[in-house]
């Protein structure tokens, strides 16, 4: 708010889109014509409360106009009563904002490595040939198409997102993508002649083991999917739907929380966390929610899915959105919060579309709201949509967009536990974490714990894609081996012949075809350096170049850490630069060298990054290095 | 929750503001209280634009508002404090309706500050010159100090009544004795049992009256009763008000001695300049900031060829009058002022840098100092005299707008600069821009000016050219000049040198002019 770095004005449509939101403003100090009062007195105070609709705001103006202009950036400053190059560094934080003028129509292509194994490669290059260079803008200038980190879309390689700005926006889906099916798509945004949905989950494509007469176990996760899924309530209390909050409220929050105890619940987004124990720090500071002022708990679901090739949150939540709801609901029930966020990926408009419509339903039915089941239980739910920030996954970036900052994480500790959104004590969940909840509280805890292994309960989702028979989502029973995972999506595709497997995404770890018989739980992966991180198996035949692979992947962590620390942001510059060198055939001084660099690399960013970003930036390198001796 | 009064701690405390805003990050709320939407009122959560010098009919309705919604701390008042009767039913009269008039701030806007105020767990006021440079201004200060007693926000952690100060060591020119009606550590020089310690350490007598503060020194060289000066580290031909008859009466002393790091335009009227080192790294001692902080400067570079330490000046003058006090020994000295001081008295040399400074009080060597001067307020039973209320009215400024003065002229600082400039306008800024009379749009339309065209500002003793900028942040009737660069804009020829008898402080914050095209 001091700094005026210039006097750039918002245009009527980008005060329009940023009053749909807000209201008019009331006074001049917030945008509106100067009147008496406003030189005796500016009450700023609800402005400054409201820091957190910035993102919101910058999505109704990225949405309305196709880009955010110094205009637009100094109304929303003075809005939210915030300084524009606040502003400023949060637009430019997210990718999926632009802070420089571009058509309307913008064509996403993935060019991620999941993709590469189905040709997004040549589709780039067709695309060059027919609409210009990515970047330019093409169609008189109405439209354009940039390349584009992983979209989520692995199991319909290769992929494309198409997002046409206006008074009306859309987001419209296009997997399998092909040049011209690019071009027309874009062609009719520019037209207004888009395809009524954004997208339709195609359960055979997306979950072909769903899809099957016999599957591999009984579903526990996928069961409604499955069974043609659950997008409305009718379908979903059908299917069993509700009857997990139902026994949660007949049981109290103490018992409740006892059944997760003995489920051995682990976090499903990566990091393996009791989700009992989260939720019972919450629940043993309840007392103090009433006792002290501006006090709250929250409880957040992370559905933030960017690690490449993970789409498996993407398929529950357009596939059996009320089953997450339901999740959350029960963990505000146990926790005490009132309120909860789903922070959901930027890149998934029919996800966000079933959310939304899902938690306008259970609202009008009472399944949200202020008397849950007549159970006098409060608890509301909002959706955030992030803007294509990968690090915006890790829970206190998370925390730090919604509350309309930089998505930059904080460190720890102090834990979300105690201080988490809007410093206020949070319970942060992934959406599989919270669809696993409901199915525990019915059959209860301890047969829950029985399925899959001691040190690892349940049965878990893979997102399996790149060079697999039939790409899709998985649900196995922990302890099953990578090998039946495998065999269960039809083998391997391409050439056949299978040279690596990359577990965890671009954080994970390759792994050979000599491991595939290792167990997928927590501690099988871990015996073998391994990690399931957020469930990513992706395969490579024997004809893919895995050093450009790692060069993707180095890319992909340079344009993505946030450039907090120091560590991450030289560290993944200098890693992507020893890559090209090698991969080019240049090395400084040997290769011998350039590993022993990209070594001290990784371990300078392990050591000392203070999020999960940098210090897995160097993993999928180091896993292939010390497998494959690459590069030497 | 924090209100800040007559204060644009942005531009002139930006390292405070810094706390502040860490504050606010913790939820804390900030008020401003200002003429201007300074850039520190765009923090605020409320900003009340009050008239110049219209702060006590504020102050009183706000302690109106509170005593009337119930929300007076009634233990504290009456544990702690005394004269609530009179103050209660001196500001029955100051309504919501009639501050709204005397102030122009909307009767809800004040409404709110107060509740705000009274109903926050922790809250404090801080005030800088928009509080203290008029011609009430010890009034001003007590009119806030009745809203700390009648809420109990005073005496603990994070409340209190904070002017903050404007140089790392102003707190400690005071402490050192350096006003009119102190020895060191504020011991009162009519006190015939404190003046006698003194002159028994010192073998000498000492004046048994109060001196002249600086407004009766510039009013003594009228009379002729004051003839010769000696300035330290002072500029007052740039800062004084009516700058034009402060000239003269500079310019008719019979002898001035002026003593500064630079060659400031009192030095160019000198008949004698020492050049003096720099207090924060050419010499030893010590500083106290607005906390009261008492903290060690240590010399880390010796000063230029020529230019000496403050304590060897002053030594060596001694000396040529007559009086050989040796060589100079800053902890020698430090120690004598502990033997005369009690709340110095356990600040040795060794504690200040082992405790990183220490806040006074410090009666002994075991004393860890007091974190807040007033917490014995809060004690069982009370300790020290109960703090009164005061009774003060409202009163407008004393240079009145008329037909043919009719804009207020306000002064103050900008980011940039310090003062009159002395010490800051030889570096460039990238955020300075010339000086310029700031006036809000409406006005710049009234009177047909164009942005940058310049003007002639004339008030009741002079007038001066400067060019016009329009700013948002006053309104019609209102203008503002910076005080920092005489030589282009004399902003102190037109401030009335009208004096607080209190404080010997002029009325800079409030001058009629008016504007007309050149």
């Amino acid at each position: 708010m001091d700094l005026h770095l210039t006097n750039a004005r918002a245009t009527a449509e980008e005060r329009a889109a940023v009053d749909s939101d807000l209201g008019a403003p009331e006074s001049s100090w917030q945008g509106a014509q100067r009147q008496t009062v406003d030189t005796r007195a500016a009450f700023s105070g609800d402005a400054t409360n409201r820091r957190h609709r910035l993102l919101p705001l910058l999505h109704r103006i990225q949405n309305r106009i196709g880009w955010i202009s110094p205009g637009a950036v100094n109304y929303v400053a003075l809005r939210l009563n915030v300084a524009p190059a606040e502003v400023h560094g949060v637009a430019s934080f997210y990718g999926m904002f632009s802070l420089q003028p571009r058509p309307r129509v913008v064509a996403h292509v993935c060019d991620d490595i999941a993709c590469f194994t189905h040709g997004s490669d040549k589709l780039c290059a067709e695309l060059e040939r027919t609409l210009g260079a990515a970047a330019f803008p093409c169609s008189d200038g109405r439209a354009i198409w940039l390349r584009s980190q992983c979209l989520g879309l692995c199991e319909r390689a290769p992929a494309a997102l198409v997002t046409s700005a206006g008074e009306k926006s859309y987001e419209r889906v296009l997997a399998p993508a092909s040049a011209e099916a690019v071009a027309s798509l874009a062609e009719d945004a520019v037209y207004g002649r888009l395809p009524a949905e954004p997208d339709v989950l195609n359960v055979k494509t997306s979950a072909p083991q769903a899809a099957r007469k016999n599957g591999f176990s009984p579903l526990r996760l996928l069961h409604r999917i499955a069974q043609g899924g659950a997008s409305t309530l009718e379908a979903y209390q059908k299917l069993g739907g509700y009857r997990g909050l139902r026994k949660a409220l007949e049981l109290g929050p103490e018992s409740t929380l006892r059944e997760l105890f003995a489920s051995r619940l682990l976090g499903r987004g990566g990091a393996a966390f009791p989700t009992a124990q989260k939720w019972e720090a919450l629940f043993l500071q309840r007392h103090l929610l009433s006792e002290k002022r501006g006090r709250a708990h929250y409880v957040v679901c992370n559905a933030d899915e960017s690690e490449p090739g993970t789409f498996k949150d993407r398929i529950l939540m357009e596939g059996d959105p009320f089953a997450v709801l339901e999740g959350m609901t029960i963990g505000g029930f146990v926790t005490g919060a009132r309120r909860g966020f789903i922070y959901l990926r930027g890149e998934y408009p029919l996800a966000a579309e079933r959310m939304q419509q899902a938690i306008k339903t259970a609202t009008e039915s009472g399944f949200l709201g202020d008397n849950i089941l007549g159970n006098g239980l409060q608890f509301d739910v909002e959706i955030r949509r992030g803007a294509g920030a990968y690090i915006c996954g890790e829970e206190t970036a998370l925390f730090n967009s919604i509350e309309g900052y930089r998505g930059e994480p904080r460190n720890k500790p102090p834990f979300p536990t105690q201080s988490g959104l809007f410093r206020q004590p949070t319970a942060v969940n992934n959406v599989e974490t919270l669809v696993n909840v409901p199915g525990i509280i019915l059959e209860g805890g301890a047969s829950y714990a029985r399925v899959g292994t001691k040190d690892s309960a349940g049965t878990r989702l893979f997102c399996l894609c790149g060079h697999v028979a039939q790409p899709g989502v998985y649900e196995i029973v922990m302890g099953s081996t990578l090998r039946q995972l495998i065999d269960l999506a039809g083998g391997v595709a391409g050439s056949g012949k299978l040279q690596a497997v990359l577990l965890g995404g671009a954080a994970g770890t390759f792994v050979g075809p000599e491991e595939l018989d290792t167990p997928l739980t927590f501690e099988g992966t871990r015996a073998i350096g391994a990690t399931l991180g957020s469930g990513v198996v992706m395969l490579f035949d024997h004809t893919v170049d895995l050093r450009h692979i790692l060069l993707r992947i180095a890319g992909f962590f340079r344009h993505e850490t946030c450039g907090q620390c120091v560590p991450c942001r030289v560290g993944v510059v200098r890693q992507q630069e020893a890559l090209l060198r090698l991969v080019s055939g240049k090395p400084l001084g040997s290769a011998e060298q350039e590993i022993t660099l990209l070594r001290e690399i990784g371990q300078a960013m392990r050591d000392a990054s203070i999020c999960g970003l940098g210090q897995t930036a160097a993993s999928a390198l180091e896993s292939a290095v010390q497998r494959w001796g690459l590069f030497l | 929750m924090i209100l800040l009064w007559g204060s644009n701690a942005r531009e002139t405390h930006p390292i405070f503001f810094h706390h502040l805003l860490k504050g606010m990050r913790n939820s804390a709320e900030l008020y401003v209280v200002d003429p201007r939407r300074t850039s520190s009122a765009r923090w605020a959560h409320l900003w009340l634009g009050l008239d110049v010098g219209s702060d006590i009919s504020l102050a009183n309705a706000m302690g109106r508002e509170i005593i009337a919604s119930g929300l007076a701390n009634e233990r504290f008042i009456q544990h702690a404090t005394s004269g609530f009767e009179a103050y209660k039913a001196h500001v029955e009269k100051y309504t919501l309706e009639r501050a709204e008039c005397d102030t122009g701030v909307p009767a809800e806007a004040i409404r709110k500050a107060a509740r705000a105020y009274a109903s926050a767990p922790r809250a404090q006021i801080c005030w800088t010159l928009g509080i203290t440079e008029h011609h009430n201004a010890v009034d001003n200060v007590v009119a806030l100090i009745n809203l700390a007693l009648l809420t109990g926000h005073v005496g603990r952690y994070g409340s209190g009544v904070n002017p903050l100060r404007g140089q790392n060591n102003v707190q400690g020119g005071g402490d050192m004795g350096a006003i009119p009606d102190r020895l060191t550590g504020f011991q009162h020089v009519e006190n015939d049992q404190l003046r006698a310690k003194f002159e028994k350490a010192w073998n000498v007598k000492l004046q048994s009256k109060s001196g002249w503060h600086l407004s009766d020194m510039f009013e003594a060289m009228d009379h002729g009763n004051l003839t010769r000066l000696y300035v330290l580290g002072e500029n007052p031909a740039d800062s004084e008000a009516d700058r034009r008859r402060a000239l003269k009466r500079l310019g008719g002393l019979e002898f001035l001695l002026v003593q500064d790091l630079f060659y400031t335009k009192t030095a160019e009227l000198a008949d004698v300049v020492l050049p003096a080192a720099a207090g924060a790294f050419e010499s030893e001692g010590t500083v106290t900031s607005s906390e009261r902080r008492v903290q060690r400067v240590r010399r880390t570079v010796p000063p230029p060829a020529g230019v000496r330490d403050d304590l060897d000046i002053v030594f060596d003058l001694a000396r040529r009058l007559g009086h050989d006090w040796g060589t100079p020994d800053p902890e020698a000295i430090w120690n004598e002022l502990r033997s005369l001081s009690p709340m110095h008295c356990g600040m040795s040399y060794r504690r200040l840098e082992e405790m990183g400074g220490i806040q006074w009080p410090c009666y002994d060597e075991s004393h860890p100092g007091e974190m807040f001067l007033h917490g014995r307020l809060w004690s069982e039973p009370l300790i020290g005299p109960r703090a009164p209320f005061s009774v003060v009215e409202f009163e407008p400024p004393v240079d009145q707008l008329d037909e043919q003065y009719p804009i207020r002229l306000t002064t103050g600082r900008r980011l940039d600069d310090y003062n009159t400039g002395v010490q800051t306008g030889k570096y460039s800024s990238p955020l300075r821009r010339r000086e310029a009379l700031d006036v809000s749009p409406e006005d710049g339309e009234r009177y047909k000016l164009r942005e940058g065209e310049q003007v002639l500002v004339t008030s009741r003793r002079g007038s001066l050219v400067a060019p016009v900028r329009f700013d948002s942040a006053l309104r019609p009737g209102l203008a503002f000049l910076s005080v920092h660069a005489h030589d282009q804009v004399a902003t102190n020829d037109l401030t009335i040198d009208a004096v607080d008898p209190k404080s010997g402080t002029s009325e800079f914050k409030a001058t009629a002019i008016r504007i007309e095209r050149t």
